[in-house]
């Protein structure tokens, strides 16, 4: 995990060292407050997987040789078919359009978003279809 | 090496010893889906219909500029055609074709994982796209038309006094359904691609196309949320009486331009840089050698990538409020990186084996395009040059010269990995036919638009009354239009003609990566059998054991203690 | 030297802009034509030849960084001497003439402080600002109401008009003539069509004609309109900003 992290730490630095530069020499909010941000973004999970990193146990694909059976075994859950997913996907589709044609298309938009989460949720902790 | 059949992954206790799969089928299948393949292809299918409709909208284009007072269409409706041309062709082709297409089908298989990491969520990501690009598209049927202040919104013209009508707040809503399905692609991307490598893929074994996704994966949540943010800012001064954006409530119209161009600089990296992976997989392949300067790509992708994010007002420059040296320097460096991926590419075709199938065509017209564009682009990135060019075709053929190499990169992608895909090769003559008209249109499109440009001529101009000598070159531009026009329709026609016709085999390019060592189509969780993986061409080391990639200046097949 | 499709222009920054121009081009030209020439001889010469496979080479260091250097100082050279030119174009000298433009949606009203002296007129109106030879001529340029671009070819400049600021820039006109500009930055339907001149004058001619603003005042103004159909809207525009500024 040790290069994802120096990739994203990386990243993180490259992006506070523009920041100093280009908000002291510029004085410009609007972008330096957005790249601060980006550095955020490089620092918060690099930060975790380099001390993640330090505590995991080697894992397969880190190993340059790792054998196959290295890795028998559950490798993650994979959810197959679920309705979830497209009926989120359409009630953000209402809410989206109750912004452009009227408050009433909440109604359909939050119905659908919350059974969606509802749905999902317990599906997911059920092991879903595989 | 010894052979290297090994016992199947075993997910979630799921039996392989038969591939039955007992599901819902037809059109409740496609609803329930969450097989990355399946939304890869349904992604890919949406995302050529957009081209076609971002198409149709060009040649409507062309058509009125085919003459200085052209009349096809009125002022009105000029402006909202360049406006959804722009946009759909960007956010709603460009974008999902490049993260959520090729790199939802082939990351999972070029790296050996089952799945994505997170299957529902891509599910969701390829609906809130199919939903917002319907949104956006339902602008054409209100009563004020689809949006028409350009695809950039620049305020104030998008403001609810300049712009009302449902059209531009459908266009609005469209890029935030959008904007989500590409901001849980990135998430989904990055997961997939730290934690489902197959044993012995460590980080530097990935293939570089897998490499630049995850680099555009980073750039995808760094930018996207900018631009999310900075539509809903718009929407709540449309519509809740804020001020953000105008000078009369104390707001200031060109923040609008600094977020949206911190999101849409990075957003041209987020667009090229699959293609760039794409090539950078189809180059080696048709040359019968490694990629030449593995990790100098990698370095030159992560660095294109910090650059990105610091050179957004190089759009600005002629607001007179950007601080110029600072985003100068940045845009010219961000050509160097460029540079050294076109070097190692020609490095990997130099004393190669050549064969030229319409993939390895299409990769190599891709960086030929790409050089012209990402050299007119050096021009824009000095601000003195900048100032006369901006807002004039000369912009205008810059991007369309890089865009049009993208699409060049794209149907190379398409043409090597569709067989992977559908188990079908595509018909090579017509492919070779299609490579030529899209490769010569794109040329005798996009001169033209440099001239002109530089003649004078503003973009975004629905008639050009005062300068008729400008007909010429409009035609000329407008012929290598249809040239591309009809390239699209060749492709079309090749699908059909080849259709089921000419099974393809596992590895029908004696290709070098991952998913060449699984059946075409690849079963249900992608892979029976997993080969030992010891560099980042495990199929090539399979299937050519003896010719293993060699350090430099060793011109023996000798494989000294490479591990 | 080729001129690579700009020209001169008429004014001192535009002939500058014009060599970095120059410039620029001679370096592409040179880069595009050997990244070219390589490609078409990998293409030419290491065709597929059998089924042999070749060496696989895989790097060669002194080579990618040699590659990564070179490009780098060209980005400094261009830089340099991008600098310099810069400078110059937003140099901003003391100067007595003045002018203020307005842009709107979608005509041009200029101004001249000190004077009585206004023009203003819409889209194919094409209201001409009158400006000495030879002399620095100092631009306030901003909008009442959207974005809008001020772009003169033959300056080989253009500058946004923006609500809310004043953008200003220096021009030293070396030629008399009358050269055409219009609006660059979409603001709305009549977008293509909000044109403007400029008439560079000697300064003799440009003292005089401000004068003759001093008997007939803001009535002048209207002098260069010619009937044309307009939008209510636009109309409320013209009758606004036609007095004082």
């Amino acid at each position: 995990m040790k290069v994802e992290a120096k990739i994203l730490l990386g990243l993180g630095l490259f992006f506070g060292l523009m920041c100093a530069v280009y908000w002291n020499w510029s004085l410009e909010n609007a972008g330096g407050v957005m790249m601060f941000a980006a550095m955020l973004l490089g620092f918060l999970p690099g930060s975790y997987y380099y001390w993640w990193s330090r505590r995991m146990k080697a894992r397969p694909e880190d190993d340059p040789n790792a054998t196959q059976e290295g890795s028998a075994g559950v490798v993650g859950a994979f959810p197959g078919t679920s309705i979830w997913p497209f009926t989120l996907g359409m009630g953000a589709f209402f809410v989206v359009l109750a912004l452009v044609f009227g408050i009433w298309f909440l109604v359909p938009g939050l119905a659908l978003v919350v059974w969606a989460m509802i749905g999902g949720t317990a599906e997911g902790r059920r092991g879903g279809h595989v | 090496m010894t052979d290297v059949l090994h016992p199947p992954l075993d997910l979630a206790g799921e039996d392989h010893g038969h591939d039955e799969h007992h599901g819902p089928t037809g059109i409740l299948k496609w609803l329930t889906t969450t097989d990355h393949k399946i939304i890869g292809l349904s992604y890919t299918v949406t995302a050529v219909v957009m081209l076609v409709i971002g198409g149709l909208f060009a040649e409507i284009i062309r058509g009125q500029l085919a003459s200085p007072n052209g009349s096809l269409v009125s002022l009105a409706q000029y402006n909202e055609l360049f406006t959804m041309h722009g946009s759909v062709m960007i956010y709603l082709f460009a974008g999902p074709f490049a993260f959520g297409a090729l790199a939802n089908i082939i990351v999972p298989i070029q790296i050996g994982a089952p799945d994505m990491a997170y299957p529902r969520l891509n599910a969701l990501s390829y609906w809130l796209y199919l939903t917002g690009s319907i949104t956006m598209l339902l602008g054409f049927f209100t009563a004020g038309g689809a949006a028409n202040f350009g695809w950039v919104a620049y305020a104030p013209l998008s403001n609810s006094i300049n712009t009302p009508g449902a059209g531009a707040d459908l266009w609005i809503g469209g890029l935030l359904l959008t904007g989500f399905s590409a901001i849980f692609t990135g998430v989904n991307l990055t997961a997939t691609i730290f934690y489902l490598r197959a044993p012995g893929m460590t980080m530097f074994r990935m293939p570089i196309f897998t490499w630049n996704m995850l680099v555009t994966a980073i750039l995808i949540l760094l930018a996207f949320p900018v631009l999310t943010a900075g539509l809903i800012m718009l929407y709540a001064d449309r519509h809740f009486g804020t001020h953000i954006y105008s000078v009369a409530g104390g707001g200031v119209p060109v923040l609008w331009q600094h977020i949206f161009w911190f999101w849409g600089h990075p957003e041209v990296y987020i667009l090229a840089l699959p293609f760039f992976g794409m090539v950078t997989e189809i180059i080696p392949v048709f040359s019968r050698k490694p990629v030449f300067g593995y990790k100098g790509m990698v370095f030159a992708t992560l660095s294109i990538a910090a650059l990105s994010l610091g050179v957004w007002a190089h759009h600005m420059f002629t607001t007179g409020v950007v601080l110029l040296p600072f985003f100068s320097i940045m845009s010219l460096l961000i050509a160097v990186p460029t540079g050294i991926k076109i070097f190692n590419w020609i490095g990997t075709m130099w004393r190669g084996q050549i064969w030229f199938s319409t993939a390895m065509l299409m990769a190599i017209g891709f960086v030929v395009t790409f050089l012209i564009g990402g050299l007119t682009g050096i021009y824009l990135a000095s601000p003195p040059l900048d100032f006369f060019t901006h807002d004039t075709y000369f912009v205008v053929a810059h991007f369309h010269s890089v865009v049009m190499a993208l699409v060049l990169g794209g149907m190379a992608g398409l043409y090597y990995w569709g067989p992977k895909i559908t188990g079908y090769l595509l018909n090579e003559t017509i492919g070779k036919i299609q490579f030529w008209f899209l490769f010569i249109g794109t040329q005798v499109f996009t001169i033209p638009l440099y001239i002109l440009g530089l003649q004078g001529m503003p973009r975004r101009m629905a008639v050009y009354p005062h300068d008729p000598q400008w007909q010429t070159l409009n035609d000329w531009s407008s012929f290598g239009a249809v040239l591309i026009g009809l390239s699209t329709l060749l492709f079309v026609v090749n699908i059909a003609v080849s259709w089921k016709k000419h099974p393809a085999g596992d590895n029908p390019w004696d290709a070098h990566t991952l998913e060449w060592f699984t059946t075409s189509p690849p079963p249900h969780h992608n892979f029976y059998r997993l080969p030992q993986i010891r560099s980042e061409r495990p199929t090539w080391d399979y299937n050519h054991p003896e010719h293993r990639a060699l350090a430099h200046g060793k011109h023996t097949e000798e494989d000294k203690g490479h591990s | 030297m080729p001129n690579f499709g700009v020209t001169k222009g008429v004014t001192t920054n535009s002939s500058s802009v014009y060599h970095l121009w120059q410039g620029f081009s001679v370096g592409a030209a040179i880069i595009g034509a050997f990244v070219i020439a390589l490609i078409v001889y990998a293409v030419v010469r290491y065709r597929r030849k059998g089924d042999v496979i070749p060496a696989q080479t895989q790097y060669h260091l002194p080579l990618e960084l040699i590659y990564t250097i070179v490009p780098i100082l060209i980005v400094f050279a261009l830089f340099g001497a991008t600098l310099v030119v810069e400078n110059k174009v937003v140099a901003n000298p003391k100067t007595s003439v003045v002018v203020d433009v307005n842009a709107f949606q979608w005509g041009w009203k200029f101004a001249y402080p000190g004077s009585s002296a206004v023009v203003v007129g819409q889209t194919t109106q094409d209201p001409v600002m009158e400006i000495p030879v030879n002399t620095d001529v100092h631009i306030n340029l901003t909008s009442t109401d959207v974005i809008h671009g001020f772009y003169v070819k033959e300056f080989n400049f253009s500058r946004y008009a923006l609500p809310g600021v004043v953008n200003q820039f220096t021009i030293r006109a070396v030629n008399t003539g009358t050269f055409f500009g219009q609006c660059t930055q979409l603001c709305g339907l009549y977008h293509s069509l909000m044109f403007f001149k400029v008439k560079v004058v000697t300064m003799d001619q440009y003292t005089a004609w401000l004068n003759s603003f001093q008997n007939t005042g803001a009535a002048q103004a209207s002098q260069t309109a010619t009937q044309q159909q307009t939008s209510s809207h636009v109309q409320s525009k013209i009758t606004a900003s036609s007095g004082a500024n």
